[in-house]
């Protein structure tokens, strides 16, 4: 009876410890959404801020967070795919692939703030680009790439041997037989890849507060011309994102309302990640029925 | 058009030609060439992004110690951190660091094997359909948040429970906690899962209950796995920068207890390195507290290496 008692004993705490796990996400959610949805207006989704009456809506923020995650992806997604190509591919299993394996797990476990310092160093303190757009999304492909790759090499390895094999029976190179068969097959997994990617990135401010900047200069969205200084497109503006608002408003704690304030900007992060995730799973299942012609 | 397609440069029935046709690379091995060349300079990119993170961050947290002379051991046990005087004692924010790290992760790691124990013994089905998007849910939610959150809630509640200010070591454990948990749910839960189907099989069928199959053969099994996964939270913590930053406190000062403000080496980088100028000891020690995350990140990588390489012998065997 005794282990049976231990059993039932082990069971009901583990229980209890699954209980907590999910409350406090519960909580987690509810806080933030029922104490910032509130204040979350048209006017506050598309004003400017004024970190300093307290007042003001965060415009500027999610236009840097969307216009930077666009441009992070357009340089993250094509070194990535040809890293993870070579890696499934053409990386014979030897020292020299071991080692890149090892530079890009490296990569990966940098903390982010050590990757935002080192885009500091290089593109603020040596070239001399300032604060900016560009210097924001390099140090953001930086942080993305070791996981993307990694993520893309997976999905091209999944693919079965057979459609390499038929590939390249038909004469087709290896290069046209991955392009042409393998990437299509496997692209579900790289797209729901890619969006969750997208949701790490959205909330990173670690990164960015030492590359992008802090500061969100009012910007003239009736200009769309990126070499204008005004302009919302200009990659050399700097650029303070919605996750990095949240944190200097509550670390500078000039704003009144900065508890108000910080809940609602959460509420829209959390929700454009938690849309991202959505996204991922019913894009990439959309995909694979596409792909794999099955109901 | 054919004629190319079947990779060569023109269509001539010359035999003459033909051998000399037979020197040249086809279209295919061209190809091949062209893909292989972008593939390569992809992962050149990355390799060559890693090698000058590490050159240029070692460069510059070495200054301190070859431009501004300060001694090593001192900087690493020194207790008075105010670099702009001259002092430059990192002990502080090294133990501010490696006690909220080691906080979190004994904290989080019951928590982490209790509902990977669920997920993979005792409601596998619940597990995947419920704790699965919780704990994908938990990795979602960006860090500022957990820091805004830690501010609102923690923060008051340990005011209001021990008095003082609120922020310090314990706040940012609890911040920490939430953050590591799941990852080293998902990779206990991983570890779990692989654990060969008979051994639990072997000891049900010995009578054993599920918590001693569990605790005395799954667990075991699964011990190497369940060290990486704590490692990994571990080094999540250790380097996670702006939530510690938004509860800790940031006074640079040995902690005295663990309800005093108190800093990481993350927290007086990000409050730091835009107030100093570059070249000076102030800014130079900031980035010898770099170097210390930096190498730290690299130990705590070289630690799953070994643990992975060490289960791999104890299953051998």
């Amino acid at each position: 009876m005794n282990a049976k008692r231990k059993d039932l004993l082990a069971t009901i705490i583990i229980d209890v410890i699954v209980a907590t796990v999910v409350g406090i996400l519960v909580f987690l959610l509810a806080y933030i959404l029922i104490s910032g949805l509130p204040h979350v207006s048209w006017s506050f989704l598309t004003g400017s801020a004024d970190s300093f009456s307290g007042a003001g809506g965060i415009g500027v923020q999610l236009f840097n967070s969307f216009y930077l995650l666009i441009l992070t992806m357009l340089i993250s997604i094509p070194i990535s795919l040809g890293a993870g190509i070579y890696l499934a591919e053409y990386a014979k299993d030897n020292w020299r692939t071991r080692l890149i394996r090892s530079a890009i797990e490296v990569l990966s476990s940098l903390p982010s703030v050590v990757v935002g310092l080192f885009g500091f160093l290089l593109f603020v303190v040596k070239f001399k680009i300032g604060f900016s757009v560009i210097s924001g999304a390099i140090a953001l492909t930086f942080f993305n790439l070791p996981l993307l790759t990694r993520n893309i090499e997976e999905s091209l390895s999944a693919v079965s041997r057979s459609q390499r094999e038929a590939g390249l029976s038909l004469g087709l190179s290896k290069w046209k037989t991955e392009i042409g068969i393998i990437l299509p097959v496997a692209l579900p997994g790289i797209v729901t890849g890619v969006v969750l990617s997208a949701g790490r990135v959205f909330g990173e401010a670690a990164a960015l507060i030492y590359t992008a900047g802090q500061s969100a200069p009012v910007t003239n969205f009736a200009d769309w011309n990126p070499m204008d200084a005004a302009s919302p497109l200009n990659p050399l503006r700097p650029a303070e994102t919605l996750a990095v608002h949240i944190w200097k408003v509550n670390t500078e704690g000039l704003a009144s309302n900065a508890a108000q304030l910080s809940a609602a900007a959460s509420a829209v992060l959390i929700i454009a990640v938690l849309l991202f995730n959505l996204f991922a799973r019913v894009l990439g299942n959309y995909l694979y029925r596409r792909v794999t012609a099955s109901k | 058009m054919e004629q190319t397609s079947s990779g060569f440069k023109q269509e001539d029935t010359q035999p003459k030609d033909w051998a000399q046709q037979l020197h040249h690379a086809t279209r295919a091995t061209r190809e091949d060439w062209f893909g292989r060349g972008i593939s390569y300079l992809c992962i050149g990119v990355i390799i060559l992004v890693v090698a000058s993170m590490l050159w240029f961050i070692t460069s510059k947290g070495i200054a301190t110690f070859t431009h501004n002379h300060v001694n090593v051991g001192q900087f690493l046990t020194g207790t008075n951190w105010a670099p702009d005087q001259g002092k430059t004692g990192a002990l502080p924010m090294i133990i501010g660091s490696f006690a909220v790290t080691f906080a979190a992760a004994i904290v989080a790691t019951p928590f982490a094997v209790g509902t990977a124990i669920f997920m993979t013994e005792i409601a596998p089905k619940r597990g995947r359909k419920v704790l699965q998007p919780v704990i994908e849910l938990l990795v979602g939610i960006p860090s500022v948040v957990y820091g805004f959150i830690g501010l609102a809630v923690v923060v008051p509640f340990m005011r209001h429970l021990v008095g003082g200010s609120g922020f310090g070591i314990i706040s940012a454990t609890f911040v920490l906690f939430v953050m590591v948990l799941p990852t080293i749910t998902t990779m206990t839960v991983d570890s779990l899962r692989a654990v060969p189907r008979f051994y639990k099989e072997a000891s049900l069928a010995l009578g054993a209950t599920r918590w001693q199959t569990v605790s005395r053969v799954i667990l075991r099994a699964a011990t190497p796995g369940i060290l990486t996964a704590i490692i990994f939270g571990m080094a999540r913590a250790f380097g996670e920068a702006l939530a510690v930053q938004m509860v800790i406190g940031n006074a640079a000062i040995m902690p005295k207890n663990l309800i005093s403000p108190a800093s990481t080496l993350t927290s007086q980088l990000t409050t730091g390195i835009g107030d100093t100028i570059d070249g000076t000891l102030p800014n130079n020690a900031l980035w010898s507290l770099a170097l210390i995350l930096l190498l730290m990140s690299l130990f705590f990588n070289a630690l799953v290496r070994i643990i992975a390489k060490r289960g791999q012998l104890s299953h051998e065997r």
